[in-house]
């Protein structure tokens, strides 16, 4: 990539950083140079942001059916899988697909309920009262 | 004797730590081609039947922590590490390194990253800074991504030091120590011996979704996409191998033209024509995975209207740039450089 092509786009990144890019300069030789950001990286950043809010929706709704547990919506609208969950609550993944069942969750502990809350950023009557 | 610290902006997080550090304990020539040359930073792996963040599981670059670990070793550095399931611990040997003045390497998660607009908030658990002091409760950080240093509350520190889930950083600080001279024939060694760990990764190892062979690998898949998971997901999967090889971290076209800088840096060490030969043949390929990512870009930015025409497109851009990394690795690994 030459110097002159490289793009200098709108980014979310701008409140942060320019980020440095390896191009050529007019002698053929390499340099650096900064970048504001590129179109195609934004599409492809916007695109996935939208599958996570699509999937959040979906999750949502499930409560929302009573299918699932709130501790199903928050999960996905946090980003995080069965790994991440329990690597942060420290629940076995097992126990945690549990919690994900409606009967089951009702009779959650205020503990554990305490710490699904503290991992998700909400209160504990914000995890047990979301409806969907 | 007091040492000044001095921020170095890089491409890639892991590259800019090892320089930044390697300069401030007097190797004073090392640059950041340099050292992802001689850690053999660059190579490709496309994990099947695995999904990360619900999309392929591709790599451009070899696995955290090689690279330092690699060009350190090759130039004789020794790193000390230090892993600690206790934050407090954590806490208490990142504050007493700081109390001597030792600037130190931290693998962080960027989820809760102060500083990093919340678009790029992902559970990713491999970035690495640099702690080079603390002022009232602020620890001062350098991260070698940004064009200007900042800082991190005690706070927030522990939260990114002890993200979790894969690669979970466990309050990972890494620092070189006892750093003697690093002689110019050394650094010969450590340019060639990377050139050779490179060509073998990326041409001889077994199975067919790593090096060269990955990259045909996932010209195939490409090609399965939009049948399998129809024409939205297979647009995701696209837009997750671009973010991949384009995001802030890669130097653009997958690291290519970082490798393509190291092989030009090279010749003034080990001189041979051939290098600057092969890294005209990095640039070429790091241009061709920037066009891959604009057709790529074409498809998911039409979210479902896309056709499989446009599909062999970008499946028929990698298949040459296997070929093109296939014979530059190739005539690599046949360079007799002294």
């Amino acid at each position: 990539m030459k110097k002159e092509e490289l793009p200098q786009d709108d980014c979310a990144l701008a409140s942060m950083t320019r980020e440095l890019m390896y191009v050529k300069d007019k002698d053929g030789k390499y340099t650096t140079e900064l970048s504001k950001g590129w179109e195609v990286k934004v599409a492809a950043l916007d695109n996935a942001w939208d599958d996570i809010k699509e999937r959040a929706e979906e999750a949502r709704a499930e409560v929302a059916r009573g299918e699932k547990s709130p501790i199903h919506y928050f999960m996905e609208l946090k980003m995080m899988n069965f790994t991440l969950l329990s690597g942060y609550t420290g629940f076995w993944k097992f126990t945690i697909k549990r919690h994900l069942k409606t009967s089951v969750f009702k009779s959650l502990s205020e503990k554990k309920l305490n710490i699904y809350a503290s991992v998700f950023e909400i209160t504990v009557d914000e995890l047990k009262n979301f409806k969907g | 004797m007091e040492k000044e610290f001095k921020h170095i902006q890089a491409a890639h997080c892991e590259n800019g730590v090892a320089t930044s550090l390697m300069r401030y304990h007097g190797v004073d020539f090392m640059t950041e081609p340099l050292v992802f040359g001689m850690g053999s930073g660059i190579f490709y792996l496309h994990l099947p039947v695995v999904t990360v963040n619900n999309g392929p599981a591709v790599a451009y670059r070899t696995m955290p922590g090689w690279i330092f670990s690699q060009a350190c070793k090759s130039l004789g550095i020794k790193v000390t590490r230090a892993k600690f399931s206790n934050q407090k611990a954590a806490k208490e040997f990142l504050d007493q390194k700081v109390k001597e003045g030792v600037p130190v390497g931290c693998q962080v998660g960027v989820y809760n990253l102060p500083y990093f607009p919340p678009e790029y908030r992902f559970h990713f658990n491999a970035h690495n800074l640099i702690v080079y002091g603390k002022e009232n409760d602020h620890y001062l950080i350098s991260d070698p991504v940004m064009e200007s240093v900042t800082t991190i509350s005690e706070a927030d520190m522990i939260k990114v030091r002890f993200s979790k889930g894969a690669l979970a950083p466990k309050g990972h600080v890494y620092f070189p120590e006892n750093v003697q001279n690093v002689t110019d024939q050394m650094v010969k060694q450590a340019i060639i011996k990377g050139i050779k760990r490179t060509s073998v990764m990326m041409l001889r190892l077994p199975g067919s979704i790593v090096g060269t062979d990955g990259i045909n690998y996932t010209s195939r898949q490409i090609l399965k996409w939009r049948d399998k998971l129809g024409p939205r997901k297979a647009g995701l999967y696209l837009g997750q191998i671009v973010r991949m090889q384009e995001e802030i971290g890669t130097g653009g076209g997958g690291f290519r033209f970082l490798y393509a800088a190291f092989l030009e840096q090279a010749n003034a060490f080990v001189p041979n024509d051939n290098l600057l030969q092969i890294s005209e043949e990095f640039t070429k390929s790091g241009d061709l995975w920037r066009e891959s990512a604009v057709q790529m870009g074409r498809i998911y930015k039409g979210r479902i209207n896309n056709r499989q025409e446009d599909f062999i497109v970008c499946a028929d851009i990698l298949e040459q740039i296997a070929e093109i990394e296939k014979q530059a690795f190739k005539k690599l690994s046949k360079l007799k450089l002294k």
